[in-house]
Formats: C-alpha cells, sequence, structure tokens
C-alpha cells in the first residue's frame, strides 16, 4: 500500500484541479479537459511502452495519431457511390499493382543474392510500378475530386460503426510502425528520433494532399459519434424530466411558468452538452483502463523484464539468446498501435478530422514532455503525464493571464507592455510546458512516479 | 535559339531558386552539424534559434527603418547583422550555462540532450511569440531585383526572361563568403584544429591540453553566426514567421544528415542536395520541353514529377533513402 501512497496523491491532487475547473470554469470545461487530458494519456501510454520498457524513441506520434484519425473516416463515413462508380476501378487497380510491387520486391530480396542486379531489378519494379500508378490513378483522382467538391469529392468510407474504428486505427498504426521499424529501428537513439520524426511528417503530407482519400485540407465533418447527440438530447422527454429532477430546488425559486420554463431549457442545454461529454469521458475510461491493465500485466510478466533487459543491456540481453531486433520491432509496433487508437478516439471526440492540424508540435513534442515528466517506465506515471501536461497545457492562458494581470496591476489599462502582455497569453503555454521540462530533468529525471523494479 | 531559352527557363525557375534556397538550408545544417560534432546532440531546438536571431534583425530593421539608418540599394538588415548575432550568441550561452551545462559535465546519453533541447525549443518558442507575436512579417527594404524579366528580354532579345531577386543574390554571395571564412577557420587556425580535435575524439584533445571550455565557446559562438546569418537570409528571401522557421528545422536535418552529421563539408553539401531534389522534382517541366523537344512531341500535360504539395515529403524520403543505404550520409559523417 505504501508504495501506491504517491501515486494516489498524486492522482487525487490531478481529479480535484479537474473539480476546481468545473467549480470555477464550467462543468463542460472541466469535462472537455478531462476527455482531452484521457486521450493524452493513451498517447503516452503507447510511448511509454516504446521508450520506458524499451528505450526505443519514437518522435513519430504524430504520424500514428493522423492514421488513427484517418480510420475513423474510413472506416465511419458513408460510401460515396458517385465517386466509387467514376474512379473506384482504377483506385483498386491501382491497389492492387501496390501490393503486386511489395509481393514481387519481397520475392527478389529472398531469391536473388545480394548484387548490382538486384538492386536494378528492385529500381526498376519501383519505377515501373509508379508510372503505372500515375498513368492509371491521374484521371480517376480527378474525376473522384469532382464529384461535388463542397461535399464529398472522396472515396467515403465504409460507412461501420465508429467505434470499429478505434481498432482499425490500431491497425493502421501498427502496419504503419512495422513499415518504419524495419526501415529505421537499426539506427542509433537520435538518428532514430529524426528519422521517425520526418516519417511521420510525410505520411501527414499524404494524408493533407490526397483529397480522394479523406478530402485533405478540405477536412471531413460531421463524423458519427458513439454518444448521443446534444439536439436529440433536448427533445426527448426522459432527458428533460432527468434534469427537472436534478435541479428541482433551482427550479423552485423560479416566480413564474414562463421564467421555469426559460431557466429549464438552458439547462438542458447545457445538461445535454455535459451529458455527451460524460458518454466520451465513460467510453475512454474504459479504454485507458483496458490498456492500463495489459500493460502492467504486460510490464510484471517475463516478457516485460525481458524488455527491461534489453533496454537496459542489449548486448548482454542478446548473449542470452534474446531476440533484439525481433523484440524491439514488436514493442515498436504495439506502441505505436495504442497511439492509433488515441488518434482515431481523438477524431471521435472531435467529430471531425483536420490533416491540417497535425503537426509535430501539438502532437509529437507535448506527448513527449508528458512521458518524461510522468514518469518513464512507469504506466501510472505515464497517464498522470498525460493529465498533468495537457491540464497545463489547456490552462496556461488562464493562469498566465492571471499572474500578468497581478504583477501588472499598478499600471495603467492602456499601457503598452499590459496590452502585449495579455495579447500574447496563449504562448505562456510553452512556456510553461518548456520550464516544467527542463525542471523535470533537472530536478527528477525518471519523473514525477518513477519507474519502479519489484524485487522477488 | 530555343536551346538557350531552355536553358533560361531552367536557370530562372530551378537553379536560381534552388541555389538560394540550397545556401540557407546549407547554413542551417552547419549549425546542426556542428552542435552534433562537438556538443553530441542532436539540436532539436535549430529552428527555434535561427527565428531568435532574426527576430532581433526584424526588430532592428524597424527601429533603424523610423530613425531613418538605410543601407542604400541594400536591405537594412544587413546593418543589423551583427547586432542580432551578439543577441544569438548572448542567449545561447545563457542556455548553455544554465541548461546544458549540466548534462555535458554529467555526460548524460546523447538522447537526454535531445530532450533537454526540446525544452529548450519550448522555452525559446514561447520568448520569441510573446516578443515579436506568430504573424508574418516582412522586413525587405531597398532595390528588389538585380535583373528584371522584361530588362533582360529586351538586353538579349530571347523569348524567355530572366529575374534575380536581390535577395537571391545577397544570399548565395553572404553564404559563400561567411562558409569561406568557416572553413578557413576549422582548417587552418589554431582554435579551428582544437576544435576538430576534440570532435574527433574527446579523450585525446582533452590529454593534449585542449581547453574543452574554450572549444565548447567557440562551438557556440560559430553556431550563433551561422543560425543568425541563416535565419536573416531566408526571412529575407521569404518572410519571417516563427512557425515556419520551426518548421525549417525537418529539411535542415535532412541536409545534414544526408551529408553526413558531424562533417561540415557534407552539411554544406547536403543542402544542396536537398534544395535541388526538392526544385527539380516538383518543377513542371512543360515549358522546358516545349522549347527543346520537336513539336509533334509537345507534352500536353505539366510533365510534372510530384505537385508541389510534397516539397517537405521529398526531402524527407531522400533522407530515409540515405539513412537506409547509407546511415553515415554521403560524405563520411561524424568527423569535422
Amino acid at each position: 500500500m505504501r508504495n501506491y501512497l504517491n501515486i494516489i496523491i498524486a492522482y487525487s491532487i490531478m481529479m480535484l484541479l479537474i473539480i476546481l475547473v468545473g467549480i470555477f470554469q464550467s462543468w463542460s470545461i472541466a469535462l472537455t479537459i478531462f476527455n482531452y487530458c484521457m486521450i493524452s494519456a493513451v498517447m503516452t501510454l503507447g510511448a511509454n511502452i516504446q521508450w520506458g520498457y524499451a528505450g526505443l524513441i519514437n518522435f513519430g506520434i504524430m504520424g500514428y495519431t493522423a492514421l488513427g484519425g484517418l480510420a475513423v473516416v474510413l472506416v465511419s463515413v458513408a460510401p460515396v457511390p458517385e465517386a466509387w462508380s467514376v474512379g473506384g476501378v482504377n483506385m483498386m487497380t491501382c491497389l492492387g499493382i501496390i501490393i503486386l510491387m511489395i509481393f514481387s520486391t519481397r520475392y527478389i530480396l529472398k531469391n536473388i543474392q545480394k548484387s548490382n542486379k538486384r538492386n536494378y531489378l528492385i529500381a526498376g519494379i519501383i519505377i515501373v510500378g509508379l508510372i503505372l500508378i500515375k498513368i492509371i490513378a491521374g484521371p480517376a483522382i480527378e474525376q473522384i475530386e469532382a464529384v461535388d467538391p463542397a461535399k464529398t469529392g472522396f472515396l467515403g468510407g465504409l460507412g461501420l460503426p465508429v467505434l470499429f474504428s478505434w481498432i482499425v486505427g490500431g491497425l493502421f498504426a501498427a502496419g504503419l510502425a512495422f513499415i518504419v521499424g524495419k526501415v529505421a529501428l537499426g539506427l542509433r537513439a537520435d538518428y532514430l528520433a529524426i528519422a521517425t520524426l520526418l516519417i511521420a511528417e510525410i505520411v501527414v503530407s499524404i494524408i493533407k494532399h490526397e483529397d480522394w482519400l479523406a478530402r485533405g485540407v478540405k477536412n471531413v465533418i460531421g463524423l458519427k459519434r458513439p454518444a448521443p447527440y446534444e439536439i436529440d438530447l433536448q427533445t426527448s422527454p426522459w432527458f428533460i424530466n432527468l434534469v427537472e429532477k436534478f435541479h428541482s430546488a433551482k427550479l423552485d425559486l423560479a416566480n413564474s411558468l414562463s421564467e421555469r420554463q426559460d431557466i429549464l431549457n438552458q439547462l438542458v442545454i447545457d445538461a445535454s452538452s455535459v451529458y455527451v461529454k460524460l458518454c466520451f469521458a465513460g467510453m475512454f475510461l474504459v479504454v485507458v483502463i483496458i490498456l492500463l491493465i495489459i500493460t502492467q500485466k504486460a510490464l510484471y510478466s517475463p516478457w516485460g523484464r525481458m524488455m527491461r533487459a534489453i533496454r537496459d543491456n542489449e548486448e548482454a540481453a542478446s548473449a542470452m539468446g534474446k531476440n533484439v531486433v525481433k523484440q524491439h520491432l514488436f514493442i515498436f509496433i504495439l506502441g505505436s498501435a495504442i497511439v492509433g487508437i488515441a488518434g482515431a478516439m481523438m477524431v471521435t471526440n472531435d467529430g471531425l478530422f483536420t490533416p491540417g492540424s497535425y503537426r509535430p508540435m501539438r502532437y509529437t513534442f507535448v506527448i513527449w514532455v508528458m512521458v518524461i515528466v510522468g514518469g518513464t517506465g512507469n504506466n501510472f506515471g505515464a497517464i498522470l503525464g498525460g493529465f498533468v501536461v495537457w491540464f497545463l497545457w489547456v490552462e496556461a492562458a488562464p493562469i498566465a493571464l492571471f499572474f500578468i494581470n497581478l504583477f501588472t496591476a499598478h499600471l495603467p489599462e492602456t499601457n503598452e507592455i499590459k496590452v502585449h502582455l495579455i495579447n500574447s497569453a496563449p504562448y505562456f503555454r510553452f512556456l510553461l510546458v518548456g520550464i516544467g521540462l527542463l525542471l523535470i530533468m533537472r530536478f527528477r529525471p525518471q519523473g514525477i512516479i518513477p519507474e519502479k523494479i519489484i524485487k522477488q | 535559339m530555343d536551346l538557350i531559352n531552355a536553358v533560361i527557363v531552367l536557370l530562372n525557375y530551378t537553379i536560381i531558386p534552388a541555389l538560394t534556397y540550397g545556401s540557407q538550408l546549407a547554413l542551417g545544417a552547419i549549425f546542426v552539424t556542428l552542435i552534433y560534432g562537438i556538443l553530441r546532440f542532436a539540436n532539436f531546438a535549430t529552428g527555434d534559434m535561427m527565428s531568435f536571431g532574426t527576430m532581433f534583425a526584424v526588430l532592428l530593421t524597424y527601429y533603424f527603418q523610423s530613425i531613418g539608418i538605410n543601407f542604400g540599394f541594400l536591405p537594412t538588415a544587413l546593418l543589423t547583422i551583427p547586432f542580432a548575432i551578439f543577441m544569438m550568441i548572448f542567449y545561447m550561452l545563457i542556455i548553455d550555462q544554465t541548461v546544458f551545462k549540466y548534462y555535458r559535465i554529467k555526460k548524460s546519453p546523447p538522447v537526454m540532450l535531445a530532450m533537454v533541447s526540446v525544452g529548450v525549443m519550448f522555452v525559446t518558442q514561447a520568448i520569441i511569440r510573446i516578443i515579436i507575436g506568430p504573424t508574418d512579417r516582412r522586413f525587405l527594404d531597398g532595390e528588389k531585383f538585380i535583373l528584371k524579366a522584361t530588362e533582360f528580354k529586351e538586353m538579349t532579345g530571347l523569348a524567355e526572361g530572366l529575374t534575380i531577386k536581390s535577395t537571391q543574390m545577397i544570399t548565395i554571395v553572404v553564404t559563400i563568403i561567411v562558409v569561406a571564412i568557416m572553413f578557413w577557420f576549422l582548417n587552418k587556425t589554431k582554435t579551428g584544429t582544437s576544435m576538430r580535435a576534440y570532435s574527433d575524439n574527446e579523450d585525446l584533445a582533452l590529454l593534449s591540453g585542449i581547453d574543452p571550455k574554450k572549444v565548447v565557446l567557440i562551438t557556440w559562438i560559430i553556431a550563433g553566426i551561422l543560425a543568425t546569418i541563416g535565419g536573416i537570409l531566408y526571412g529575407l528571401d521569404k518572410s519571417y514567421r516563427p512557425f515556419v522557421y520551426f518548421n525549417n528545422m525537418l529539411p535542415i536535418f535532412a541536409a545534414a544528415i544526408v551529408g553526413g552529421i558531424g562533417n561540415p563539408y557534407g552539411a554544406f553539401f547536403g543542402g544542396y542536395v536537398i534544395a535541388f531534389a526538392e526544385i527539380f522534382l516538383t518543377y513542371a517541366y512543360k515549358r522546358f520541353l516545349v522549347y527543346i523537344l520537336p513539336e509533334s512531341l509537345e507534352p500536353n500535360s505539366l510533365m510534372q514529377l510530384l505537385s508541389t504539395d510534397y516539397k517537405f515529403a521529398i526531402s524527407f524520403s531522400i533522407l530515409v533513402i540515405v539513412l537506409i543505404f547509407r546511415p553515415s550520409g554521403i560524405f563520411e559523417g561524424k568527423r569535422i
């Protein structure tokens, strides 16, 4: 129990902070922060598996998040029949060509010995394949994008339930991680960081600019939701009755019937958004708890011990007969898949997919700050890191504004410095997160909740 | 005549812009490579440090303009370079003393330092945005063009015009001067040699009496000069915007690694490799081909290999290819 005391204290403080936001700002904001905290926590869990368990540095979180988001679009959006009829065949042919290219390359790699001839053959396959794809896909893409460009202009998805896409998001990310792992895992740590960052940029730029796939920067809006819609709630009698019961004391204070109705309407509108967010919070909580149980079990299993052994001394682990390369690849895929799930969760929560918003600052570096701050190698720490840093990231602007007003209270309202500072309050989040990271790295490099090795 | 026109088209739309962009990348890449070679970590604050130096140039340019100082037909920003460099080096040394020094003395692994540099990146970005804001700023004044397309056409009587912007000329000339001085310094002076020795083998260098503090100090000074000049040249040529500078870190990294990280010659070369690849692969060759092909073969599409949206993606793909086949870079890396 004593082992868990600091974890419990840290989590209680975090919950208290969120509740304080609920009391002082609004419950809707508090729940939004809470949901995003949980999404961040899932991302952090993924990054922590790679960095904390195995010491692999993955700066490509952004790419996996974006792929998870893409999965939501491809799974849940209804298909666009016109687009399929004008370009479906060609696009499928291209997919076939790509699969053919992969398998023929694999065949050559297996059956022909390493030589110049093999390199030329592979280069030939790739070039011929790309030219074929360009010829076949070019006109098809133009036709697909011309189908009602204001609303669709893309192939659409499969029209399946949106929760299913969380799993698909994980699979997409795992697939990308497999390729990236094969290419880059042999590199030294800081090269790996740069390589993964740049590969993630490539992925995001493809999602951004291939409009036929997911509308690119034109964004997909109005995605399906696994939770009820606010509008439906506001008109359903059971929900109104519930709100009435909940706030009966407040409603009784009303003087007239019409005033009571006005108050009730306002309360129902507020409550509906809180209710929807609670639904999401429940679903996210389930995901976080499942992942936490699995990752905890894995960490203290023989497999987890082996991973830590590989992390701490690769040569020794390899000498003991552990396949370091294979295990690294496996854990890279596993961690990335979890990040992919988080990406899908985030797009589901937002209800829209905006490829333009995937930027390394927000989706790679902030996540890494979470991992480092929370505690590397400790799942509870990782989740806490997600909560703390996201909370700071969101609440930094109000906090900064408070302090600016405090320190410049004696200055007149029109003072240039004061106005400038107040206008730049949003940027204090970078300062806060950066200084937080530097302080943690300096004085508590193991994080808020450090890794614990249970000795038997 | 058609052949000359074709060459002019190529010069105007690909070679000159690529040389300019390549020079800007090269300066940044040498900055990355120096830090990597001597201080031994990948500096993720690269883009923001360049942005920091440029910020002072922008502010000073505005100040100079307001008190009526200018540099004739050259941009006023060139006058501000020494002041901006001074501020940049000052900032870098503060960061080094308060942040990096601790980990250097503790001999932390490079990953740790890279992570710390992420923290520095956040802080630098915050400072920049708080001081100057995130908006787009242009601070180019003086003559805009050295050679205008219409003048060129009148002079030569060709159908195609050649435009040379003054910023392009300034970028190329300044880069050549700065890089030449830097290579001279690294190769011919005693301090430069000691820096190379320190980069090659730290223990041996310490044994032969090289003062590590001095090496680190000189490295930051050179890095500050390169970062500021690179940033200012980029800002003059395009425009100054903090977010863009942060993003530029990525092709700069690509250039440094492609050339062989830790090797300044490689980084210099890598900058041009990346720039030329980006521009040549995204240029629409139709206009060029119209001149050199017979009429019957004239292309009806744009003849563009990749859309310009993929500019960044190209440099990253090159990097990935280089990392797979030659992880040490085109030139052998890790040497100075």
